[in-house]
């Protein structure tokens, strides 16, 4: 069972895919944030993937880089992470990922991570720095608590890490577009279509394609072929620049390509 | 099983792979390529020539008696990494994973540095071997390691300062992981320190444990015993690793590594890992770390670029854990008044980080006594620490100083690659 498989699933039923939506906890501020992340649901948005700021986030481009940055030093604690999680979750019927590095997931404690997370109303973690084979904990502590656990597959995984993604995985597969980090670029590279194929050779049900996407016609293109596309630093610029009437604009343009 | 056949990827519960899954193919490609090549002789024939015609080695030792009046009496010798092409222990790592990137035909080779080390010591084998190079330094090591980037820029290297997070060193690696995520299929990530996921830790162990194979056998030569116990400054760990390793199974020799206790261990601005770190994950490994409650790595602070680092090697959280060897804070100011010390004495500079493992040892040695035998892995000379420590004594000439800096010139000799300041 898996709320974010289901809204997926839906989607594909009704002759579309899903739109998952990016946004980092706490930017511009907490009450923002919640804010950006309720408009995301209102203008299109099947599953937000709420993104809790890291000091090293390794896989994020300056976009991303620069609001999580902001979030910190503006005394960011992860806390506030459940209470925005809860916020929005009291309000959306959205399905709300938290994405995280691990490190913070490890400090704060496994088990206590994924029941705070169930408290808060969360779905699941996407972890960008956790390969199911270091995962132990975290697949001990969603097994118990049923929570999501979305791990990525990249171009270059060869097939076995593919089907230990597919089998590790629940809610979705994030397949990653092309070598790279996250931010906006002209093509999604060719390459996310061969590694959604050899998803669903390796077993996908639920595939969708993150790193890039920044325009409805690079998401219509996506969801032709697989089962969702994740827009990140597209609606963050747009909160950046202008907040949550420009998010929530963002967001619903972004959901014409669906 | 004996310490010294530990090979990864866990040391005890540290280490492993946490890094994204775009990485994970061209780790598993550098792991394959590394184990090859260890026990291809055409490959470590190719290094042995490379070091005894281009890096200098074996490097010396040296037996410093009025350095060592300071140091209880105790017999004080120096394994002299200084001397080393490049001017640190850094070079024989740098060549021996050159040599494993062009085996996998990889022509770009990208780093990142903190003192310029090792980012000089890339550029130079860039240059040697005919690579492309691109050097990732914090913006704040830029300013304070400017003849280093005048180096890197000087050998054919592109600097790129880093100006995110706290423009240092974590940030450094930050860039450069983000950069070998995107162009991995051409680049070489060549990392500088025993830290980072499976195979680096265990493959820069392996490339710098020749400093503590020969000092074994030189301390022997010259004493006729093994030395009572062997120091060396701990930043990510390199030069400690490798001078530790080769006595990792020699019970009576104890392990020293002298973190950088920056304004003190006790106060905020330190780099002290584990003395006052914790376990967690970082750049790619699980080891000690400095954070805070959230898991939120916390700035370091060094006077030493080198050691202003707030993690540490995996397999040096599993020798602390385990109590082999011992990790104890040196403030900025010690390491300094060793610096001097050590010139003073002996005639040798010592670069500002190996200046740890020296203050280090003046304790030590008076713990131990004048008939303790100590070797000290004096793992790079302090030319790049010269503007640092003219300014730390008040030794600079000011008038100099102000006709330099009436000048228009940019000190960093800035070209098209230049950076902006």
């Amino acid at each position: 069972m898996s709320r974010v498989a289901d809204v997926i699933a839906a989607r594909k039923a009704a002759g579309s895919g899903a739109l998952v939506g990016y946004l980092p906890v706490g930017f511009p501020d907490l009450a923002t944030s919640v804010e950006a992340a309720v408009a995301l649901v209102e203008n299109g948005v099947d599953v937000i993937e709420l993104g809790i700021p890291y000091s090293d986030p390794v896989m994020d481009g300056p976009v991303i880089q620069a609001a999580t940055q902001e979030a910190l030093a503006r005394g960011f604690k992860l806390r506030q992470a459940f209470e925005a999680l809860a916020a929005i979750t009291s309000r959306v019927d959205a399905p709300v990922l938290m994405m995280t590095y691990w490190n913070p997931v490890l400090q704060f404690g496994v088990d206590r991570f994924a029941d705070e997370l169930v408290a808060a109303g969360g779905a699941g973690l996407i972890t960008p720095d956790l390969i199911p084979d270091e995962a132990g904990l975290w697949l001990a502590a969603s097994d118990r608590t049923g929570l999501d656990r979305v791990f990525l597959a990249a171009p270059s995984s060869t097939a076995a890490r593919l089907e230990s993604a597919v089998e590790k995985s629940r809610g979705f597969v994030y397949a990653v577009s092309t070598m790279g980090i996250t931010g906006a670029r002209a093509d999604v590279d060719a390459a996310a279509r061969g590694l959604v194929a050899r998803l669903r050779t390796a077993g996908a049900v639920s595939t969708c394609v993150g790193i890039g996407i920044s325009t409805p016609e690079q998401v219509r293109e996506v969801i032709g072929y697989a089962d969702g596309a994740i827009v990140g630093s597209q609606l963050v610029k747009a909160l950046a620049d202008g907040g949550v009437p420009a998010v929530a604009a963002a967001a619903a343009r972004l959901a014409t390509g669906k | 099983m004996a310490l010294r056949d530990e090979i990864g990827p866990y040391f005890g519960e540290y280490g492993g792979r946490f890094v994204p899954e775009s990485l994970i193919e061209a780790l598993d490609e550098l792991d394959a390529a590394y184990q090859a090549a260890r026990v291809d002789p055409s490959f470590t024939a190719e290094l042995a020539q490379l070091h005894a015609t281009y890096t200098g080695r074996p490097s010396i030792i040296t037996e410093v008696p009025r350095f060592a009046e300071h140091a209880g009496g105790a017999r004080v010798i120096l394994k002299r990494e200084d001397l080393n092409h490049t001017g640190s222990h850094k070079i024989n790592n740098v060549l021996g994973q050159a040599l494993v990137a062009r085996r996998l035909g990889k022509k770009r080779l990208i780093a990142e540095t903190g003192a310029g080390q090792h980012g000089v010591a890339t550029a130079t084998a860039a240059a040697l071997f005919g690579m492309d190079c691109v050097v990732y330094m914090g913006q704040v090591d830029t300013e304070r390691q400017a003849l280093n980037v005048a180096r890197m820029r000087l050998l054919g290297a592109t600097v790129i300062p880093v100006t995110t997070g706290s423009r240092t060193l974590k940030d450094a690696i930050n860039e450069a992981l983000r950069d070998w995520v995107a162009n991995v299929e051409t680049t070489h990530y060549l990392l500088g320190t025993v830290a980072g996921p499976h195979p680096f830790p265990v493959m820069v162990r392996d490339f710098h444990k020749i400093i503590g194979e020969e000092a074994r056998e030189q301390v022997l030569a010259l004493t006729g015993r093994l030395p009572d116990a062997v120091t060396a400054c701990v930043g990510g760990g390199s030069n400690a690793m490798g001078i530790f390793h080769a006595f990792l199974d020699d019970p009576s020799v104890a392990l020293y590594g002298y973190e950088a206790a920056g304004e003190g261990h006790l106060t905020e601005r330190h780099a002290a890992t584990i003395t006052r770190g914790r376990p967690g994950v970082l750049h790619g490994a699980r080891s000690y770390l400095l954070q805070d409650e959230d898991g939120q790595t916390v700035e370091s602070h060094s006077i030493s670029a080198g050691l202003d680092y707030p993690g540490v090697g995996p397999e040096h959280a599993w020798l602390s854990d385990i109590g082999r060897a011992s990790y104890l804070p040196i403030t900025d100011d010690e390491a300094m008044q060793a610096l001097r010390l050590l010139s003073r004495t002996e005639g040798i500079i010592p670069a500002i980080e190996s200046a740890h493992a020296l203050a280090g040892t003046l304790k030590l040695g008076r713990e131990l006594g004048p008939e303790a035998v100590i070797l000290v892995n004096l793992s790079g000379r302090g030319d790049k620490d010269m503007e640092t420590a003219g300014k730390y004594f008040d030794i600079l000439d000011a008038d100099a100083l102000a006709a330099e800096d009436r000048a228009p010139a940019d000190p960093l000799g800035s070209t098209e690659l230049g950076v902006e300041r």
